[in-house]
């Protein structure tokens, strides 16, 4: 055998656009998502849910129910409740919230359309669903409380009456004197600005497998969830099992976007019958369940005021945001962050300091609202940007002028935003510059201006952005909440020479396993094809908060680092007993143990692994190899790590029709030191095109009774491949000093700055028209409206 | 009374017969009866295009149809044409260009790729987004996945001329 | 979302098919291409006894050419009606319209007489049907009968079908000379159902539409032929003044629906765009 060649670099595979491994899987139909794992003596269950958005049950009879053939359980939610507590969706550092217990199943009145009533387990699906075809309700339909703007009215009805009213929080942000800025101001623009209720419409629907043994009295929860430690806490202390005993385990996941993180009365009360019956149990929602049930996000009625000199200067904002949730706060997150990270975020671009916003968040007769992908951020920025261009419009200058004039610039960092958000260093100008030469922004703008006198209305929509990444602590441990804002990562080096990885972050298609592989092989110095990563299982990877608020990177990412290089010290050290020299002679590059200085190739790590696990006798008596190792972290310096970028839109609106067709995108985004860049190019466009869907499409619409409308795809309308445009991604790389990766999120910063984007390229398209759209979505209807062409 | 109705076909060419309650769709009776999981169930009226499989040559909708339909048809599904190499260009096309995510729409993705090249190989990326609108997809925002398909598309073109 | 239990029946002949629909009367629904009928009895809003599935009786799927115009057998799929040379030939019309017809994977399963019976008021094919001047052909016990397109479609999913009797063909009268077709549509995505369609269908002569015949779906119960716009249009020259005056009759004569996907003063703007646009574009073609 000949001698291997020196081995001189360490092979860094970050910033490497290496391929997903796991996608071999997924593309040939082999991935396994919770409802393809199946159980001895597995059952079914399907929920009665609430036609009414407001209803009391004046009777409930299940018997009809209970004889039919294959039916193993008609349960209500009087017998649930004896074994899972009910809870409640407020946390402590939002002072003064409010909301009411909520359990599995509606206990005497259901308060929104969908509300699951009785469970119907049977041996088959279809058979559970014939049971709930056979429970009689008798329904007294009460007053729906629908509209947020009329919900603290002392005509309307209180929800939950020993809440005193439907105010769930209240919150005032104020900074500086935005009094006296106003009075000094040259001018101020007002809008109002609505955005639609919206839902995630994840591929996969929630599902959920709960599998109990009354023997060891132990719970073994398949979940299609993107925080299984969190599961675990809430299903232990809901259900009173010691928490050693529950057991979460996510295996592939068909989409999350912050919909599959919260506690669900549906998948809490199929736990709950787990432990009833002991028997698995599994209930994967369907379509119409789960626009009636899946979390809603985003409907916010937001009026902005912004103060400006006649140069451009921004020298004020007042912003005033309300927001109805639905009957219930959502556990354990609640519903009150989107309306703090609207009031937060908005004006964080831009050297605003007299800022003032208030929020309100009402309970009211729908689906429950709470967190999904880029949280407030969508709104905001709409708003926001809306602002600026409607300022730059009035005051007769260049948009893009405009936000020079404002923005925080690169000798202002690191600086505290009004609001109270810490930033390390973002890069809105050199963004900002990278956008316009991308996309040819003046040749684009004389594009622009020679096709108007051919009466073909193009406009261009800049939306310039924070996103907020990598949460410490501040985020919800400190109100209260047991999810976990650090993530360990185990790494084990195994006879054969290979590395498992077990990591507390985990995996629903962003590639959280492959960037997490390409920092412990780069930190060890092991080929990526030795790691294997698993995530996802409570009993098995150490505790972590899982991946939503684009902390898979920034968490994750870093105690992956230093994870790899403990580990790094651990097999040197072995390699160093085995060679009789010193581990700092030595060197591990491409999976070998090197000379450190000549790259001589000295032993390999089956061989290695081979003497420490087998022949450790062979080896110094006092010396122990250790070649398992833990490492954790938690952001420390920082509450959030903030990234910044910048989109544009291009869009041609058609002014016989109202419907807007989308050109082209472009997105400059800064997340820090970049892992994988088509992973990141990638979030980047599928965020995007959540954001247009938003945007122009996508409406959770209810009547004046609290009825859902749109609770199919064919009424539900997502984004699809032939209205999408071509979205291109550019990149500017600013990492964060506090970690030694320097890693932050990227998930929601495509979903953050689009619909602002696009509201703002159809306003330029219709500005020669002298009509103007503040309504998301931007319907036909909505266009035509403004343009005078509908009543 | 028994309303089970004995049916037999062909499923990624191996005969299977089984009796089906009436009201099983082919995608419930792929993936619960036959464990072929890899069909997908994304909304069952025939709007995401995630059971997307193969019968008798036809791409349809497997929530649409009934298994009792699929009585002496050949159904072929995602594991069917990964184990024939039918589509491997694509797989490995999608997984370069990172056309999946979660991986949920995937199998339905391929099968209508691949049709879409089978009837127009040379279909430029607006028309393959066209074909392509009757498949969700969440996650990507599309672009890698019509990428994918545009480069397999000129490929076979060359390897055909 | 899993369906109620039905008992299910392949008749191989029609006559197997009629003596089964007697027999469960309206407890039976024929099942066709399916692809309107399953989602309905997914979601549980249908919930038959029996479903007769006529899937396997052989004759039914027929494209022709006959002496009495285009044939379009009930069980010929819109995929393959799409790619017929025949129908592209002598129902452009329907070839132009097919394409909006929802998704290729539901077309190689959706049948003509699927899509006529289900009789969606929103569907393109109904309004081409009648925008053509086509004729259904109906089988029952009692015998055969044919049916006009305009008589056919009687209310929202509603037709003239009586009981027992099951749709076997439409016919399309055979394209005379001077008559071009234009059909076009807007909804929200390709492959929607549209907010408004136009199955336009005109005599050309001396660069105007000497006759025309003008059919919406998505305005009405059923598709919308609209006479009076037509009237308007009839021989005149058309200048701006003429173009508006047939949309201000296309909108007086409508009286569309309001829905969450669009109101009915939506519905009748877009209907006069497509007014105007179907008239240039016949015009130019």
């Amino acid at each position: 055998m000949s001698t291997p060649p020196p081995v001189h670099e360490r092979e860094s595979y970050i910033g490497q656009s290496v391929v997903r491994p796991q996608t071999a899987r997924l593309l040939a139909g082999r991935g396994v998502y919770t409802d393809d794992v199946r159980l001895p003596r597995m059952t079914h269950v399907a929920f009665l849910r609430s036609p009414h958005a407001h209803a009391r049950i004046r009777a409930l009879d299940v018997t009809a129910a209970r004889a039919l053939p294959g039916v193993v359980a008609v349960v209500t939610g009087e017998e649930i409740a004896r074994v899972c507590d009910g809870w409640v969706g407020t946390l402590a550092h939002f002072a003064g919230m409010k909301s009411a217990k909520q359990f599995p199943l509606a206990l005497g009145r259901a308060t929104w359309q969908g509300e699951p009533v009785a469970a119907v387990v049977a041996e088959t699906r279809a058979l559970a669903e014939d049971g709930v075809a056979s429970v009689r309700v008798e329904w007294e339909p009460l007053p729906a409380v629908t509209d947020a703007e009329t919900a603290l009215d002392p005509a309307t009805p209180v929800i939950h009456p020993e809440l005193g009213d439907n105010l769930a929080f209240a919150l005032d942000v104020v900074a500086g004197d935005v009094a006296r800025a106003f009075a000094e101001a040259d001018l101020v623009v007002r809008e109002t600005f609505l955005t639609g209720r919206h839902t995630g419409v994840t591929l996969e629907p929630r599902t959920i497998l709960a599998d109990f043994d009354p023997a060891e009295r132990r719970l073994t929860v398949y979940h299609s969830f993107q925080a299984p430690h969190m599961m675990q806490d809430i299903l232990a202390r809901h259900l009173r099992l010691p928490e050693h005993d529950v057991r979460v385990i996510c295996k592939d996941v068909g989409g999350s976007f912050g919909i599959k993180v919260h506690i669900y009365p549906d998948e809490m009360a199929t736990c709950a019958l787990a432990v009833l019956l002991g028997r698995p149990v599994k209930f994967v929602a369907d379509r119409l369940e789960s626009f009636q049930s899946d979390i809603h996000a985003r409907d916010h009625r937001v009026t902005a005021e912004l103060a400006v000199r006649r140069d451009g200067t921004f020298v004020g904002m007042r912003l005033d945001d309300l927001t109805g949730i639905g009957p219930y706060s959502v556990y354990p997150r609640t519903s009150a962050v989107e309306g703090n990270q609207i009031a937060r975020l908005a004006p964080g671009v831009y050297k605003l300091r007299d800022y003032a916003a208030a929020v309100r968040v009402v309970l009211q007769n729908k689906t429950p609202m709470c967190q999904y992908r880029a949280v407030g951020h969508p709104i905001a920025f709409a708003v926001m940007e809306g602002m600026v261009d409607l300022a730059a419009r009035e005051l007769g200058l260049d948009p893009v002028e405009v936000r020079r004039r404002n923005l925080i610039t690169a000798d202002m960092y690191p600086c505290t935003a009004p609001t109270g958000y810490f930033f390390e260093r973002l890069s809105h100008e050199e963004a900002l510059d990278k956008i316009l030469e991308m996309s040819e922004y003046a040749r684009l703008c004389e594009e622009r201006d020679r096709l108007r006198a051919r009466r073909v209305y193009r406009g261009l929509g800049l939306c310039m952005f924070i996103e907020l990444t990598t949460p410490g602590p501040a985020f919800y441990g400190i109100g209260g909440a047991r999810i976990s804002s650090q993530d360990g990562c185990t790494l084990k080096l195994e006879p054969t020479g290979k590395v498992v990885c077990l990591t507390g972050v985990t995996e629903q298609g962003q590639g959280t396993d492959t960037i997490i592989a390409q920092v412990v092989a780069t930190a060890l110095g092991v080929r990526l094809e030795d790691v294997r990563v698993l995530t996802g299982d409570t009993m098995v990877t150490p505790y972590g908060g899982g991946t939503w608020a684009s902390r898979g990177a920034g968490i994750g990412g870093e105690a992956a680092l230093l994870s790899g290089k403990a580990l790094r010290q651990g097999i040197l050290r072995v390699a160093a007993a085995i060679l009789a020299c010193e581990p700092e002679d030595l060197d591990l590059r491409a999976s070998r143990i090197v000379d450190a200085l000549t790259g001589e190739v000295r032993l390999d790590l089956p061989e290695l692994g081979r003497i420490a696990y087998f022949r450790p006798d062979t080896l110094p008596k006092d010396f122990q190899a250790e070649l398992a190792v833990t490492r954790h972290y938690v952001p420390r310096h920082q509450g959030f790590a903030f990234t910044n970028g910048v989109q544009l839109s291009h869009v041609e609106v058609d002014v016989e029709t109202g419907f807007v067709r989308l050109l082209k995108h472009w997105v400059v985004e800064d997340c820090g030191r970049i892992i994988n860049p088509r992973l990141v190019d990638e979030q980047l466009r599928g965020a995007i095109v959540q954001g247009i869907g938003a945007a122009l499409w996508e409406h959770c619409v209810y009547d004046a009774e609290g009825q859902l409308l749109t609770g199919t795809m064919m009424d539900y309308l997502v984004p699809l491949a032939a209205e999408t445009p071509e979205i291109v991604v550019g990149h500017v790389e600013t990492p964060t000093a506090y970690s030694e990766g320097g890693f932050k999120g990227a998930g929601e910063a495509g979903t953050a700055g689009a619909p602002g984007a696009v509201l703002n390229a159809v306003n330029d398209a219709l500005a020669p028209l002298a009509a103007r759209v503040t309504t998301q979505p931007i319907t036909p209807e909505v266009v035509l409206r403004a343009l005078g062409k509908l009543p | 009374m028994d309303t089970t109705v004995a049916i037999e076909l062909a499923v990624n060419g191996t005969p299977v017969g089984r009796r089906v309650e009436p009201r099983l769709c082919l995608a419930d009776f792929l993936r619960y009866d036959l464990e072929l999981t890899g069909t997908h169930v994304g909304c069952e009226h025939g709007v995401c295009g995630a059971c997307t499989v193969r019968v008798d040559g036809a791409l349809v909708r497997a929530c649409l149809m009934l298994a009792v339909q699929a009585d002496g048809c050949r159904v072929e599904t995602i594991e069917g044409v990964s184990g024939t190499g039918e589509v491997s260009d694509l797989q490995q096309a999608f997984a370069e260009a990172n056309a999946l995510q979660c991986g949920f729409c995937t199998p339905g993705m391929l099968l209508t790729a691949h049709e879409i090249l089978q009837r127009e190989p040379g279909a430029d990326p607006a028309r393959i987004r066209l074909a392509l609108s009757g498949n969700y997809c969440r996650c990507t925002g599309y672009q890698a996945i019509v990428d994918a398909v545009h480069r397999v598309g000129g490929a076979r073109g060359r390897e055909t001329r | 979302m899993k369906p109620a239990p039905f008992v299910y029946h392949r008749p191989a002949s029609l006559p197997d098919a009629l003596a089964l629909l007697e027999r469960y009367g309206a407890e039976g629904r024929v099942l066709a291409g399916g692809q309107s009928l399953v989602p309905a009895l997914n979601m549980r809003l249908a919930t038959p006894g029996a479903l007769i599935d006529i899937n396997r009786i052989p004759g039914l799927d027929e494209i022709r050419l006959g002496a009495e115009g285009l044939v379009l057998g009930a069980l010929a799929r819109l995929d393959a009606v799409e790619r017929s040379p025949l129908v592209a030939a002598h129902a452009p019309l329907i070839a132009q319209a097919l394409p909006h017809v929802a998704h290729l994977a539901v077309r190689t399963r959706s049948t003509v007489g699927g899509g006529i019976a289900h009789a969606d008021p929103a569907a393109e094919l109904p309004a081409c049907l009648v925008a053509l001047g086509g004729t259904v052909r109906a089988l029952s016990r009692r015998g055969s009968r044919e049916i006009g397109a305009a008589e056919f479609f009687r209310g929202v999913c509603t037709t003239a079908l009586g009981p027992g009797e099951v749709l076997t063909a439409v016919v399309v009268p055979r394209l005379a000379p001077g008559w071009r077709s234009r059909f076009d549509e807007l909804a929200r995505r390709h492959g929607d159902y549209a907010l408004v369609a136009l199955a336009a269908h005109a005599r050309v002569a001396d660069g105007t539409l000497a006759e025309a015949r003008l059919v919406l779906a998505g305005v009405g119960a059923t598709p919308v032929r609209a006479a009076r716009a037509e009237a308007a249009l009839a021989g005149r020259r058309m200048d701006a003044a003429a173009l508006d005056a047939a949309a201000r009759a296309l909108a007086e004569e409508l009286d569309p629906p309001s829905d969450v996907h669009a109101s009915a003063a939506l519905r009748r703007h877009l209907a006069g765009v497509l007014l105007r646009r179907a008239v240039r574009g016949l015009l130019e073609a």
